[in-house]
């Protein structure tokens, strides 16, 4: 009898199997250290788990291309998902009503203000307005950040990873940085996260409170809206 | 639980033909959420409905679903080394203006309005 340690190994990381598995054990790890941390903030579950598996693929010299013959079926499940996300909106739609205006002025504010810096401030440090481009969209959640990027000229796969990296500030720090500057109000907060971080910044949201949850999910497709409207013609006062 | 799954996916599934159809750019899942927001609330299904508990269950590890697109972030490590100061800076700084602009209008309007806060 001969062992085939090659082809079984080759086998194995282009199933499907090897991506789904580690992406799930890496989950469970990520989530176990942070509940023994007392739910520590910088041990996000979403940043450890993708620091987990990304750190396993980088050992092992699997790329992301092969990983992904797996976790394309975990990512298939966000679209349901953010349908979802109307279930803790409708719970709490009567708080949700009469907070209309002030989500519409806080979004749109917030909005055209992440845009503006975002832009100005990676073209000045680095003189390539491909690269803010890139930047200027990555608050809005990532189909809309990455149609935005290739229709107006930005790198659409760069704009991708600002857009994930936008998300885990906000999964990690958002709470704390809002609590930093006294606000208390958890509409605001939910509103802000959503906005800010999109739907990674909503699953953290939830398990802050269930109105933060509903407000975040709000502001993640109102402000997936604003962008796409606000963007391009901003580009046109600041190119 | 399969009846819950069904109704999302159908809800995203108009949404996907909506903005295909309508050549929008917004994704079919946020079209998505705005019909079954109005489905719920047109038929006020209780808690234990198969309706919401099928979106109960996919919001439960909602962190789980954003792994493998962040692990997308190890084809790119060359490219943020290389540009690190102006990507760091361009994305903390928006971030931090963004969400406190957010909050700050919020917190401003809701006053002016008169409303109470909404406090844990």
């Amino acid at each position: 009898m001969t062992f085939q340690l090659d082809a079984a190994w080759t086998w194995m990381v282009g199933s499907p199997l090897f991506g789904v598995t580690l992406t799930l054990v890496a989950y469970q790890l990520a989530r176990l250290l942070w509940e023994r941390t007392g739910r520590h903030a910088l041990l996000n579950p979403v940043l450890l788990a993708i620091v987990l598996a990304g750190g396993t693929l980088l050992l092992l010299g699997v790329d992301y291309g092969t990983y992904m013959e797996g976790g394309q079926y975990i990512a298939f499940l966000l679209g349901p998902a953010t349908v979802a996300l109307a279930l803790p909106l409708h719970l709490e739609s009567r708080l949700v009503r009469r907070a209309a205006l002030p989500v519409v002025v806080g979004i749109v504010a917030g909005c055209v203000t992440s845009i503006v810096v975002a832009f100005t401030v990676t073209e000045w440090l680095s003189g390539d307005s491909e690269l803010a481009l890139s930047m200027a969209p990555k608050s809005a959640t990532t189909p809309v950040s990455i149609a935005l990027a290739e229709s107006l000229g930005g790198i659409a796969s760069l704009t991708a990873v600002f857009t994930i990296l936008a998300g885990i500030l906000g999964a990690v720090a958002g709470p704390a940085v809002l609590s930093l500057f006294r606000v208390r109000d958890l509409r605001a907060r939910g509103l802000a996260v959503g906005a800010a971080s999109h739907g990674i910044g909503t699953s953290r949201a939830l398990e802050e409170s269930s109105v933060e949850g509903a407000f975040s999910g709000l502001a993640m497709g109102l402000n997936a809206l604003a962008t796409a409207i606000a963007l391009p013609l901003l580009l046109l006062l600041l190119t | 639980m399969v009846v819950g799954l069904i109704s999302l996916l159908l809800c995203q599934l108009v949404g996907e033909l909506v903005v295909r159809t309508l050549d929008l750019t917004l994704p079919g899942p946020i079209v998505g959420m705005v019909l079954y927001f109005v489905v719920l609330q047109v038929r006020r299904p209780p808690t234990d409905s198969p309706l919401v508990r099928g979106a109960q269950g996919v919001l439960r590890h909602l962190p789980l679903l954003y792994v493998p697109a962040g692990v997308g972030v190890i084809s790119y490590l060359g490219v943020l080394g290389a540009q690190a100061l102006p990507i760091a800076a361009g994305l903390v700084l928006s971030w931090l203006a963004g969400l406190l602009v957010t909050a700050g209008g919020a917190v401003l309007v809701l006053r002016l309005t008169g409303q109470r806060s909404v406090l844990r």
